[in-house]
């Protein structure tokens, strides 16, 4: 592995500033490792030329002193986003050969940032799942394996791809988006850092939408810092997404203070799940005492309404999702199976372009807005969905911030939950509650399991306060001195 | 309280009929609803396509301040009362011309709620038609099944045009009043430039909900006709609908509450759809717009803007211009005709101004085939016009022709009669000279006269018109006719 792909987004910044090595390098560096790492199925579209003549671009802008932000920094986008000219399809079939005219929000941003695009990631087809199995191009698998095992394990989901290809120095960051977890998740299974920020802080234009009143775009990223960083480019308003909010963005990097003093963190009694494993204790436990450590005071709190989260995340998700993904019906782009009226084409269509996850999800949302079960589930789901918000209020009087495991366990092997939609719903119990609130929240790797696989801590902070999450989960990075890396591509584990 | 009058007779006695309409009024705006695509009518097949419109991937709708603005003062012109919050929810079905699967319309927290219309009846009388609601909601695009044989074509200008839904409680009693009720609500939406009314274009069309009751009795399970796009039709539908109810009733049947589509060729209603058959749209909430809140300060100031309406304006046309209320009412209905009317009516013989506007200017508008509310006739060019009439240059008749050719090429009042030779001859020397050679001309007739055939006298006028070529100013060709023959 090549000492470029180590580095992190702020020491490739410094670096490429002082010009200790050019764009075009860091570039080509990561593209020989996601050409190394393609058994990972990380990537379902590669841009290396866009990529070199944008690292080009770059390096004439460093030598005249003009770097931005992000200027010649290599990523990879969740093919959730559009990227005008580039495939984007949400790892469906029913997009396939979907290329938009257009180029998202936050991905735009990016750009004019100075970033530079590798490649499109593998996702669960249009963002639903939680161990990248329902993508249409197949499952990713995660750079980490169980110590002694070789069996090949999920990087979680939604966005397995961008978190698999951060983890194995495929690329210095990723674009993800988290609906209900899946940015934290992925991060949490693949030992990186998976930030969400809070609901209408990234524009959703140009981000294809799973359910409309969750999704938020997000870094995935080696470091809280990059996090920081990354999310100073993707974040801002947006007149053209009318949920986007109107405030500055302030900058995140200098949040990062390194001090927690000040900060009450809450921890939750109702995060303490039956069957959890005890490790995962244990790091929670781990997580309280460095706080602790570094002066802040760490308070129980409780969060009564959150057994009810997951189910009325299972609601209101696949009902916004069923009307979502109408608009794919064969008429205008995407696939089309042709029938004898429009019925039979619609019906022909969407049973070949979707997979099962996304037709159960259609289904259940359908089922859940019909007429005489909407008040039942629908609307009883957003009364429920507000009352979480308000524990969130009401805590929030308190403390400033939550810390929780952010998975019930680490990653498992490709092909277990897969016959239990349950089950594998589970994964996002902790992720779900911040995400019906609209809340700011991270994961930070912060330990191994007994068999060495990562789990991560997680914080949630109030709304729009993105600064003391970032504060916070900082000092928890430095506490947690994770500093494990899988194994590159090819490679045993060097541990 | 019902109106006298329409009333259904069956075998068995008379009917009366309930109905309500629900009229699709598309919102005068050069953007759509939710996206700043254009929205000009007779554009090529999909020119006027926004990716939002043909609801690409990730493609988010933004509520068009200036629709939302016109539905408000719609509502303030029906008198009705402004909602500050409403919501837009998701209508969801599947069409072809609905790209994104689902209408974004409102449902339960419409933008306007209850407000009123008033009729006036040809007899003088005035009904009050209930509004029950007004809301925002897009329109879909057109499907195309006649282009081709192998498929169906999809145009999606229309897709996204703001439409207001203006729904009326079932207070009308008659085929009739559903037409003068239409045609008000059409007369206020132009007044206030919200929609432009044109039915034939189909920015306004109609559905009508009808039932039949013993009169005085409880409402009936109305039949809904669909899309319906001339006052014509609408009347007609009612009148059919209701008599196939009747019919049905006394048949020992029962009227099914569906929706009917009617066929105007044939002169009847069709079944379209049974309420078993009727969708779930599974209305929600729109998650990506936040409900739309209107600042009470900006509501007055829309209120305050709104021009003189309808019924405030025939009002002042009585008090003011001693017309009668149906001449008022005549004059009010096109805004630009009443406008018309105050600016050339004024320190003018106001009698004679209506009476011109609603005769010869009507009739040549007719005759252009140009709709009275489009009139390009300039206020100077009819107070011109009516000048030349009262101070005899031109002649009744003159003045109807000269009209005529201002309404087809907008040509300059004096240019015309000078042009048309439509000149009264006024001169008393010359009339006289004109009287002089008719009356030796008709000794015989001359002699009748003087021996009581006054009735005679109609004849001399024409005979020196006829002799002046038709240019002789009339009143002095009597007058000096009487001093000639009288004297």
């Amino acid at each position: 592995m090549s000492a470029l792909t180590a580095l992190t987004i702020a020491d490739a910044r410094a670096g490429l500033a002082a010009r200790t090595f050019s764009a075009r390098e860091l570039v080509d560096a990561h593209i020989a490792a996601v050409e190394a790492g393609r058994g990972l199925n990380a990537f379902v579209a590669e841009t290396f030329d866009h990529a070199r003549a944008g690292a080009d671009a770059a390096d004439a802008r460093l030598a005249a002193g003009e770097g931005r932000l992000l200027e010649g920094i290599p990523l990879a986008v969740k093919d959730l986003f559009c990227t005008k000219g580039v495939r984007s399809q949400a790892c469906s079939k029913i997009l396939e050969g979907f290329a938009p005219p257009y180029e998202s929000t936050v991905t735009a941003n990016l750009w004019s940032a100075g970033a530079l695009m590798l490649g499109k990631t593998n996702m669960d087809e249009f963002a639903m799942g939680s161990a990248n199995v329902t993508s249409a191009d197949g499952p990713v698998v995660n750079p980490w394996r169980r110590r002694g095992e070789d069996k090949p394990l999920v990087p979680g989901g939604s966005s397995g791809g961008s978190a698999a290809a951060v983890a194995a120095r495929l690329c210095l960051g990723a674009t993800g988006t988290d609906t209900g977890g899946s940015i934290r998740q992925p991060a949490a299974f693949c030992g990186i850092v998976g930030m969400k920020p809070t609901y209408g802080r990234c524009s959703r234009w140009g981000m294809i939408a799973f359910a409309s009143s969750l999704d938020q775009a997000g870094p995935l990223t080696r470091t809280v810092e990059d996090a920081a960083l990354m999310l100073q480019a993707m974040a801002g308003h947006d007149p053209r997404d009318s949920t986007s909010i109107d405030r500055p963005v302030p900058d995140y990097a200098a949040s990062l203070t390194g001090s927690v003093r000040d900060l009450t963190i809450g921890v939750p009694a109702e995060y303490r799940m039956e069957g959890m494993p005890a490790e995962i204790e244990a790091l929670w436990a781990d997580g309280v005492r460095w706080f602790r450590e570094a002066g802040a005071t760490v308070v129980d709190i409780s969060l009564p309404l959150t057994r009810y989260a997951l189910p009325t995340y299972y609601i209101v998700a696949p009902a916004e999702a069923s009307s979502n993904l109408a608009r794919y019906d064969g008429v205008r782009y995407g696939l089309r199976v042709e029938g004898d009226d429009p019925a039979e084409m619609y019906a022909r269509t969407r049973a070949a372009g979707f997979g099962r996850e996304v037709r159960r999800r259609i289904l259940i949302g359908t089922y859940v807005l019909s007429a005489g079960y909407y008040d039942a589930y629908y609307l009883k789901a957003q009364k429920v969905r507000t009352l979480i918000a308000r524990d969130f209020e009401a805590a929030f009087e308190s403390v400033d911030a939550v810390l929780t495991p952010t998975a019930p366990f680490a990653a498992f092997a490709i092909g277990e939950k897969m016959d239990d939609p349950i089950a594998m719903y589970l994964n996002d119990v902790f992720t779900v509650p911040a995400s019906l609130a609209g809340l700011p929240a991270i994961s930070v790797p912060a330990g191994l399991t007994a068999d060495g696989l990562p789990l991560g801590l997680h914080l949630i902070a109030r709304p729009f306060d993105e600064p003391t999450l970032f504060r916070a989960a900082g000092v928890l990075e430095s506490a947690a001195a994770f500093g494990h890396r899988p194994p590159a591509p090819g490679e045993a584990e060097a541990a | 309280m019902s109106a006298p009058g329409y009333r259904i007779q069956g075998r068995e006695g008379e009917w009366e009929i309930a109905v309500g309409l629900e009229v699709h009024a598309q919102v005068i705006s050069e953007a759509k609803l939710f996206s700043s695509a254009p929205t000009a009518f007779g554009a090529e097949p999909n020119s006027q396509v926004s990716l939002v419109d043909a609801a690409m991937p990730g493609m988010l709708p933004v509520i068009n301040r200036h629709c939302v603005a016109q539905a408000v003062r719609t509502g303030l012109a029906l008198e009705a009362e402004i909602n500050l919050t409403s919501v837009f929810d998701r209508k969801n079905y599947f069409y072809p011309d609905l790209p994104p699967g689902y209408q974004i319309s409102q449902y339960s927290r419409p933008i306007v709620g209850r407000g009123r219309v008033v009729l006036d009846l040809e007899d003088g009388a005035q009904r009050t038609v209930g509004i029950t609601r007004l809301h925002l909601e897009m329109d879909a695009g057109k499907s195309i099944h006649d282009r081709r044989a192998d498929a169906t074509c999809v145009d999606l200008n229309r897709a996204g045009v703001a439409l207001m839904e203006i729904v009326s409680e079932p207070d009308i009693r008659s085929p009739e009043e559903a037409g003068l009720y239409l045609r008000k609500l059409r007369s206020i939406l132009r007044y206030i430039g919200t929609c432009d009314g044109n039915m034939e274009q189909g920015s306004l069309r109609a559905d009508v909900n009808v039932s039949v009751r013993r009169p005085g009795g409880a409402l009936g399970t109305r039949c809904e006709v669909k899309n319906l796009n001339s006052v014509r039709f609408v009347m007609k539908a009612i009148e059919v609908e209701a008599a196939r109810q009747v019919e049905l009733l006394e048949d020992g049947g029962a009227v099914e509450l569906e929706t009917r589509l009617f066929d105007p060729d044939r002169g009847v209603t069709r079944s379209m759809r049974s309420k078993e058959e009727a969708h779930d749209y599974r209305y929600f909430p729109d998650p990506d717009l936040l409900p739309l809140t209107l600042d009470p300060a900006w509501v007055d100031a829309e209120r305050a803007r709104l021009p003189e309406l309808p019924d405030v304006r025939k009002a002042r046309f009585m008090a003011d211009h001693g017309l009668s209320a149906y001449d008022a009412g005549v004059l009010v209905a096109a805004r630009g005709i009443a406008d018309l009317f105050d600016e050339v009516a004024d320190e003018r013989d106001a009698k004679r101004v209506a009476n011109f506007i609603m005769g010869p200017l009507f009739g040549a508008l007719n005759r252009a085939g140009i709709d009275n509310e489009d009139c390009p006739v300039p206020a100077d060019a009819l107070a011109a016009l009516i000048d030349r009439m009262a101070d005899g240059t031109v002649s009744n008749q003159g003045a109807s022709t000269v009209i005529q050719t201002v309404v087809s090429t907008g040509r300059d009042v004096d240019a015309i009669i000078e042009e048309k030779g439509l000149r009264q001859v006024s001169d008393a020397g010359a009339i006289e000279a004109l009287v002089e050679q008719v009356i030796a001309d008709n000794p015989d007739k001359v002699a009748d006269y003087r021996d009581g055939k006054t009735k005679l006298a109609g004849w001399f006028v024409g005979q020196v018109m006829k002799a002046s070529g038709g240019k002789a100013n009339p009143r002095a060709v009597n007058e000096a006719l009487r001093a000639r023959l009288d004297g």
